[in-house]
């Protein structure tokens, strides 16, 4: 479904991805993983658009994304969620939802019909399935992290991505907070049969959740197979599993 | 689609004052009938360039031209063309709403403070166009006396064609504010990185929002070409646009309602202190100071209720020790 080549990135002299490769198929759980400045972040914005890759191809479907804008990569169906909470602080958490949703059903340019009356059901289906009905009218700058987190992955459910990207869905909580996630995460995917690829540092979670897990370094891509390949794998124990 | 809006409280309160300002020309005296008239057109100036500002974070610092180009277009026609005078008003408003098209087409490349300074450049172009082309627009004189129709020729009849314009403008500019569109607008103005990673095409929404704003500008020109029947390039000039952006900062540039505050006491200001001293804009410069510190979302932007149940309760815990 998504194929990543040979893709490079610097920034001036620092290469920030150098020869990463990726493969996501449908109804996969992918995870990245890799030590601190690996390139995942830099690569993840690669895919969805938010930078532009110096060499290589992204193909989604076969089809090359690689020089695409975020709002068109959004439309062919990646959706995605950022590291840093990225949410609508001064609009309500069903707001911030429904942004997504008439982005989505392409109701964004709509006048003279008041928002609270369109997409509402679907908003408050999607806030039910992350837990976040009853905090619905909630101003989303006022909620706790975790939640701001759980948000993030609401806003980027309203595009009904095929393939969802989630940046360190973890980043920052509590161990409690992480396994609601986690759980979270592989419900989505059970049930929606959605595709998810996601990087992540703790690696107890990533070797429970993920089917295939992709290792980089420094920029590059060392491996990529199943939790039991990469677990066996001499240069990843050398390199991540061994030095902990 | 309107009766979301009609079961407001706010809506009700905004019905008497209405009401009220309709009996007004029939007991007030002629000078405040023309002073609530300037405060109308003024108003809805300012209402829409906070379309721009406050719903859009857009930096529109020379909405002024707009205005004039509203202006210009419907006083040119009418005073040196033959055209029926309803295609004159509608042509204003049109003009200026292609006008923020093509100057908001090279500005929305540009961000934030850029995009202002763009547009002044741009904007004093069409100014100095105005103020030196004298065999069409009559130079720095302008035009006076510009033929009206006569049902709104004298004071009066401006006062209620300003007021009933103004009235529908600003339910279409309150439906606009509240629909996906003006939504999607606020969230653009809180996150457009992330507005663009849920498939917006952030540009593009906001130079949508620049024409709207754009347009209710240019029928604003047009009001004061009803109210004053002439026009003259300060309407251009970018002293005009930087006052109706203060308008909109005094007011509450988050709030809907907030730039008609702020246009009635800066036109207030202008009227009554202006003709004790020339430096009323000492005052304002004052005024300013005050915003700044104290209210930095607007007059109306700030939360008195709840700050003042913060007081008591201070005051409270305070007198019980």
């Amino acid at each position: 479904m998504l194929r990543v080549e040979e893709l490079h990135k610097s920034f001036g002299d620092f290469k920030a991805v150098n020869s990463a490769n990726l493969m996501v198929e449908k109804g996969q759980l992918v995870a990245v993983i890799g030590p601190n400045g690996a390139g995942k972040t830099t690569l993840f914005n690669l895919i969805t658009g938010q930078l532009q890759p110096d060499d290589g191809r992204i193909l989604l479907n076969e089809q090359n994304i690689s020089e695409l804008p975020p709002h068109e990569i959004c439309r062919k169906g990646i959706a995605r969620s950022f590291q840093i909470a990225n949410i609508f602080p001064r609009l309500t958490v069903f707001r911030n939802v429904q942004v997504s949703v008439l982005s989505q059903q392409k109701l964004s340019n709509k006048l003279f019909h008041p928002a609270s009356q369109i997409a509402v059901e679907h908003t408050n289906r999607i806030l039910d399935s992350v837990g976040l009905l009853e905090k619905k009218l909630d101003v989303a700058g006022s909620l706790s992290h975790g939640d701001k987190r759980t948000l993030e992955i609401a806003i980027a459910l309203g595009n009904e991505p095929e393939l969802l990207i989630l940046d360190e869905p973890t980043a920052g909580m509590s161990p409690e907070e992480t396994r609601t996630t986690m759980t979270l995460i592989k419900r989505l995917a059970a049930e929606q049969g959605l595709t998810i690829l996601f990087c992540e540092h703790d690696m107890k979670v990533v070797f429970d959740v993920a089917q295939s897990i992709m290792v980089m370094q420094q920029g590059t891509t060392v491996v990529q197979g199943t939790p039991e390949e990469v677990r066996q794998n001499s240069e990843v124990q050398k390199a991540y599993l061994g030095g902990e | 689609m309107l009766s979301e809006m009609i079961r407001q409280k706010s809506f009700a309160v905004s019905a008497i004052v209405f009401v009220a300002l309709l009996l007004a020309p029939s007991f007030l005296p002629r000078f405040y009938t023309y002073f609530l008239t300037v405060i109308f057109v003024t108003a809805l100036l300012a209402m829409s360039l906070n379309l721009c500002v406050g719903h859009g974070m857009l930096f529109q610092f020379h909405h002024g031209v707009f205005y004039g180009i509203g202006a210009y277009t419907a006083g040119l026609l009418l005073a040196k063309t033959h055209v029926p005078w309803w295609i004159a008003f509608m042509a204003g408003p049109l003009a200026a709403a292609l006008a923020g098209l093509l100057i908001g087409m090279f500005c929305i490349r540009l961000n934030r403070l850029y995009f202002g300074m763009l547009q002044i450049s741009l904007g004093s172009l069409i100014w100095a166009i105005a103020f030196r082309w004298y065999s069409l627009t009559g130079g720095d004189d302008g035009i006076h006396g510009i033929p009206l129709p006569d049902f709104i020729s004298s004071t009066a009849s401006a006062f209620y064609f300003v007021l009933i314009v103004l009235g529908v403008c600003l339910i279409l500019l309150y439906l606009i504010i509240k629909s996906p569109f003006g939504s999607t607008l606020q969230a653009i103005r809180d996150n457009p990185e992330r507005c663009a990673a849920v498939g917006i095409n952030v540009r593009r929404h906001q130079l949508k929002a620049i024409v709207i704003a754009t347009f209710f500008g240019g029928v604003a020109g047009v009001l004061f070409v009803v109210m004053e029947g002439s026009i003259f390039p300060d309407l251009l000039f970018w002293v005009l646009s930087l006052e109706i952006f203060i308008m909109c900062l005094l007011g509450g540039w988050f709030t809907f309602a907030g730039p008609i505050l702020g246009a009635a006491i800066i036109v207030a200001l202008r009227t009554f202190v202006g003709t004790y001293t020339e430096y009323w804009t000492m005052i304002l410069g004052i005024i300013l100071i005050l915003l700044i510190f104290f209210l930095p979302e607007g007059i109306m932007g700030y939360n008195y209720i709840e700050k003042f149940r913060a007081w008591s309760k201070r005051n409270a815990e305070g007198s019980a020790e």
